[in-house]
């Protein structure tokens, strides 16, 4: 019966149309155009190419002889670390947490969630008021506890922390929701059942909550560390065209940075397709990881 | 035995606390400074702004010196657009993948899957030089430029937005769009009369998300947003900083207003944006 309605197969053209034909000139399309770019000379953005590099991969040649793309690639490697250690497990041990409290559970979900809703420019320009300088809220907390000398927050050395703790800070409770839905699928029974076999809160939590919310944090992981490739609104607020000195480059700061800033728009484009080459084999990594990983 | 369960609690009570402290905290702290002198910010932050520290002087540069109103706007009309068009382009092609059984519908669904994991930095140059090519970038008619940021974003959101929907559409029974065929609606009205009604949820959730993440996208926005007048809020607070950077109390002044009306509208929509930021946990 089903089937009848659904014989007719002509309305799926009037169905489809329409959004494929948005994705096919607004990402596949420009997806494999960029591909093309990234060996052709092109020194104006929104301009055309002209004509292949030669040789052609020179763009591929010149990132591995480029110090900002080796601080830009450590720098995202730090953050992913980051992003692993600092989002995921800050959020596991508040989902368990609040997993295993009585009260205030919804109202510890909307607040532990809100910074994701604000934008992260504004959250850039919030931090660069606590971090600033002549007396920002920290260095201010800081003289409080009897500290003379004011920290600059954004000196080389320092920069790193300062721009990753807000990226951390604001994600927590993106991962923290996703792991509490986990939670709340596991079964009661299985707790009822730990519960009668005389077990402590922290065997339960070692040995039904982790194991059953294993395959929830692997996603997690994975939307962590490809996260950490493709952040840009925050740094870029707080630390413009990688200062101090060019050493808090992200991949996609540095990205925005050689496109529009120095207009080398193709070699724009060859780090593109090292975030997509890097993206996809790290979201591969993470699974293969957490795959082998058994309890 | 009850004692030493309450020690452990106070702990994860203290734990939980102090996590929410730094999550509301420094948003009350940036309210209570966007009312005092740049003066009185960096000598005495934490007091509130009561008696002579309090001053409008902030707010009163805010909307004089920036186009508050007009970034608001210029936002709000682009996320608008943005959700209305995710929805229902992504509804009319989830319903198509998810009811119909045709030859290269496993293809083209793995097409959609594969999008994805197309960062948006792949595909902005190109998208820039087409747009260029049409004349919608850099122009000085508001209505081509907005278009010209409206369309990528669509277009972001597009893939992320069929597969949740297709996923509910999925699970709705088919029985009631039998019972409309047998009343004799055709598909299209099966599909305005009975999905779109039922898929309702859904499709809150997507349009929540489409609308904050556009919102609140500040990449796309440096790319095609340059002239004065057609800033939107992300991309005016992001001048502000290189030009301003020094005016604290303009800064915290820009952050609140930006940040309240959010802060607002989270609170009483909170259970579908929670569940819509999440369910597009697959898009980055």
């Amino acid at each position: 019966m089903g089937a009848s309605i659904y014989k007719n197969k002509k309305p799926v053209l009037v169905f489809l149309i329409p959004a494929f034909l948005f994705m096919t000139v607004y990402l596949y399309y420009p997806f494999v155009q960029n591909i093309i770019n990234s060996f052709q000379e092109i020194k104006i953005l929104g301009g055309k190419g002209t004509g292949i590099l030669n040789p052609w991969y020179t763009n591929y040649v010149n990132m591995l002889h480029d110090d900002n793309v080796k601080v830009s690639l450590v720098n995202t490697l730090i953050m992913m670390i980051v992003t692993l250690v600092g989002q995921v497990g800050i959020a596991i041990v508040l989902a368990l947490m609040v997993d295993n409290v009585r009260h205030g559970k919804q109202f510890f979900k909307t607040v532990f969630f809100f910074p994701i809703v604000i934008s992260a420019t504004a959250l850039g320009l919030l931090f660069n008021l606590i971090f600033l300088y002549d007396k920002g809220m920290l260095n201010q907390i800081l003289e409080r506890f009897g500290k003379t000398t004011l920290t600059d927050w954004k000196a080389e050395g320092i920069a790193l922390f300062t721009m990753m703790l807000p990226v951390m800070w604001q994600y927590v409770g993106f991962y923290f929701v996703i792991l509490i839905t986990g939670l709340n699928n596991i079964d009661e029974e299985l707790y009822e059942a730990s519960r009668i076999d005389g077990a402590t809160t922290l065997q339960r939590v070692r040995y039904i909550s982790l194991p059953l919310l294993h395959n929830v944090i692997c996603t997690c992981s994975v939307l962590a560390v490809t996260g950490a490739l493709k952040v840009f609104d925050l740094p870029w607020t707080m630390f413009p065209k990688g200062m101090p000195l060019k050493s808090t480059f992200l991949t996609g700061t540095y990205m925005y940075y050689q496109t529009v800033e120095v207009k080398n728009v193709d070699y724009g484009s060859a780090l593109a397709v090292l975030i997509v080459v890097l993206g996809v084999l790290l979201s591969k990594a993470v699974n293969v990881i957490f795959r082998e990983k058994d309890y | 035995m009850k004692e030493k369960v309450s020690v452990g609690k106070v702990i994860v009570y203290i734990v939980l606390i102090f996590w929410s402290l730094t999550t509301i905290y420094p948003i009350i702290w940036v309210i209570q400074n966007s009312f005092k002198a740049k003066d009185k910010i960096l000598a005495d932050s934490f007091s509130l702004p009561v008696g002579d520290l309090f001053t409008l002087g902030n707010y009163r540069k805010a909307f004089g010196n920036l186009d508050i109103f007009g970034a608001y706007k210029n936002s709000i009309f682009i996320s608008v657009v943005v959700s209305a068009a995710v929805v229902l382009l992504a509804g009319m092609a989830a319903y198509a993948l998810g009811r119909y059984k045709f030859r290269g519908s496993n293809i083209l669904y793995s097409l959609v899957v594969a999008s994805m994991m197309f960062p948006v930095y792949a595909t902005i140059i190109p998208v820039f030089r087409m747009e260029t090519s049409w004349g919608i970038t850099n122009t000085s008619s508001w209505w081509l430029t907005m278009l010209s940021v409206i369309l990528p974003q669509v277009a972001g959101n597009l893939s992320f937005a069929i597969i949740v929907l297709m996923g509910y559409i999925k699970g709705l029974p088919i029985e009631l769009e039998e019972a409309a065929f047998m009343e004799g609606c055709n598909v299209y009205q099966i599909f305005f009369k009975v999905i779109v009604p039922l898929t309702m949820p859904s499709f809150a959730t997507v349009a929540i998300f489409s609308f904050l993440w556009s919102y609140n996208d500040l990449f796309t926005q440096m790319f095609f947003l340059r002239r004065p007048e057609m800033k939107a809020i992300t991309r005016l607070l992001n001048e502000l900083t290189s030009q301003e950077g020094t005016n604290y109390g303009l800064m915290a002044a820009a952050v609140t207003l930006v940040v309240v009306p959010v802060i607002i509208v989270y609170c009483f929509l909170q259970k579908y944006i929670i569940k819509g930021m999440t369910a597009g946990a697959v898009k980055g």
